[in-house]
């Protein structure tokens, strides 16, 4: 009887690393399960699947940022602004009669260099968290979009602008039919979530990225020159936030003052959802992939059953803190104390 | 045994001021091929601004350091590290998050190319660790357990394999056993001992007289920032050196 007790236990033991690596997957598969139950006719439709793709496709960018600025255990707050920013960079060339590699090439280069404000004022200005200076960007960025647009939408770019969200590739050389499309997005996120897993485990910076959020001071014993790491960091999060705003031009066809409202919100809860540690150190590419399907199967799911976007709001919030929860529960287990 | 041997590291006249607060006021030090130095001193007497500055944490504000005879400035802690001078430091420094072999070689880690692209080399981290740690016959269960798994000792263990992984010649502990439990601190002072039969220099600061005496061959305190009194370690009594500490000679 004992015997079997120990057996049971140990088996628990040896479960649990795989739980934590691909429990949030599980969750994602039986939200996927359940939605197809109560929605059996269109929540699985190849135009619905490929309608979340395209809803998540510029928040997975900014929450792909948010996370290795997570691993570092930082915050960057001000990724909305930087894409909203970023977009109305792309939109002012766009009317201005700039070729279109240009237009599609500005926002990642403004994307680029709000990240690196962001880490320089981090590092050298040695603000106390990056919380401080990502709030204080958070207005200026918006507030310099605001500025340089007059607060006003500016719409109309060319198709080789819009491609990355916008764009279709079609499958009907498969024998597919002419709705049954592939979204160009659909297929930059895969990419881009495939580069940012190989760099974040494969190499030597990603593995000093993961080493900073686990002890900084170790890092910088081992002659990591931390700064420089953090500066890369928010650098690569402020690029992905302007391919965000590339997409989002494909998919609105128009600069808004509004673009990324609150988004930086959207983006740390996908983060935390799947697995990122708020402590640093923790999470993985794929976990923030399976937290930005599910904030985005449920925002389908629950408008595909015409539930109130405020019910919405709670349970996305009611998922975060369980998320964390868990994660607490996970580390009284899992640590010696 | 220590005259004869080569000298490794000594510091000359080490002064280092923090603002108007004076740390370290002229201070020497020296350490041999396979001799262990014990570092002994109050709270604030400047031992860890001491093994900072050794370390190239801190710069000296006077003074200069002397590896194998020749005069070095050191930068960071990389420069150290080049020279062969290792630190385990008081809180271990170690990335609870990331597995023991990734530890070992954090900040060296290597890579294999792949076209033009460098990725870490997971197979030879792996090989390496557990040949490194076989040296050192350190018990783990695997080179790929995460060290917040790990017990203090073991912990320990990992940060002096880790200061030993890359042929060091100076290895400075600090307090290499406060925060162990006692049936821990033999293995760790028998680690120290390994070392010092491998020729590498070992500099041990602790407050344990038992450490102390267990393992090293001189010792020295500092009082105030100062070098207060020195001594080998079978010309001397424990008595003695606890009265140093307190700055009665």
């Amino acid at each position: 009887m004992e015997e079997k007790d120990k057996k049971q236990e140990s088996l628990y033991v040896k479960l649990i690393p795989y739980f934590e690596r691909y429990g949030i997957l599980l969750l994602l598969v039986i939200m996927i399960l359940v939605m197809h139950i109560l929605q059996p006719d269109v929540f699985l439709s190849w135009r619905n699947v490929t309608n979340v793709f395209k809803q998540i496709s510029w928040q997975s960018m900014l929450a792909l940022g948010v996370f290795m600025v997570i691993v570092t255990a930082g915050i960057d707050l001000s990724v909305g602004s930087i894409m909203m920013l970023s977009l109305m960079i792309l939109a002012i060339v766009a009317k201005a009669g700039a070729p279109w590699f240009v237009v599609a090439l500005v926002p990642l280069f403004a994307g680029l260099l709000c990240g690196l404000i962001n880490g320089l004022g981090i590092t050298l200005l040695r603000m106390p968290h990056p919380f401080i200076m990502t709030l204080g960007t958070l207005y200026i960025f918006r507030g310099t979009g605001n500025l340089i647009s007059g607060g006003t939408p500016i719409s109309g770019f060319t198709d080789e602008v819009r491609y990355l969200g916008h764009g279709r590739i079609d499958l009907t050389w498969l024998g597919l039919e002419k709705s049954q499309y592939l979204p160009v997005s659909l297929v930059l996120i895969a990419v881009v979530y495939f580069v940012f897993w190989i760099f974040l485990n494969h190499s030597r910076t990603g593995k000093w990225i993961y080493a900073i959020g686990g002890n900084p001071s170790a890092a910088r014993a081992s002659g990591i020159n931390v700064n420089k790491i953090l500066i890369i960091v928010y650098s690569l999060c402020g690029f992905l936030s302007g391919i965000g705003a590339l997409i989002l031009a494909g998919r609105t066809d128009s600069g808004y003052p509004n673009a990324g409202l609150q988004s930086e919100l959207d983006a740390i809860a996908a983060c935390i959802i799947g697995g990122a540690s708020f402590f640093g150190g923790r999470g993985t590419v794929l976990g923030v992939f399976a937290g930005v399907m599910i904030m985005g199967i449920l925002r389908n799911g629950l408008n595909l059953m015409d539930v109130s976007s405020f019910w919405q709001q709670v349970l996305i919030g009611s998922i975060i803190v369980l998320a964390v929860y868990v994660d607490v529960l996970r580390r009284d287990f899992g640590t010696r104390k | 045994m220590t005259s004869t041997n080569k000298l490794l590291l000594e510091a000359k006249g080490i002064t280092k001021y923090f603002g108007t607060i004076t740390a370290l006021e002229n201070v020497n030090l020296k350490v041999h091929e396979g001799e262990c130095l014990g570092v002994v001193g109050d709270n604030g007497a400047g031992k860890s601004t001491l093994m900072k500055v050794l370390s190239g944490l801190y710069k000296p504000s006077q003074g200069a350091l002397f590896f194998e005879g020749k005069e070095k400035v050191l930068e960071s802690p990389k420069d150290s590290q080049i020279l062969g001078l290792e630190m385990v430091y008081q809180d271990l420094a170690l990335a609870g998050n990331l597995p023991i072999g990734e530890n070992i070689f954090l900040g060296r880690e290597p890579t294999k190319n792949i076209g033009f692209l460098k990725f870490l080399d997971f197979k030879k981290i792996q090989e390496m660790t557990n040949a490194h740690l076989d040296k050192l016959k350190i018990n783990v269960k695997s080179a790929d357990q995460k060290v917040e798994e790990l017990s203090g000792g073991q912990r320990q263990a990992v940060a002096i394999a880790r200061s030993t992984a890359f042929n060091a010649k100076v290895v400075i502990m600090d307090e290499p056993t406060a925060a162990l439990a006692i049936k821990e601190v033999g293995k760790v002072l028998d680690l120290i001992n390994k070392l010092k039969s491998t020729g590498v220099g070992v500099i041990v600061i602790s407050h344990r007289m038992d450490d102390i005496f267990s393992v090293c061959d001189r010792v020295m305190a500092l009082f105030q920032g100062t070098n207060f009194a020195e001594a080998q370690l079978d010309k001397t009594s424990r008595d003695e050196v606890i009265g140093w500490i307190m700055g009665k000679k």
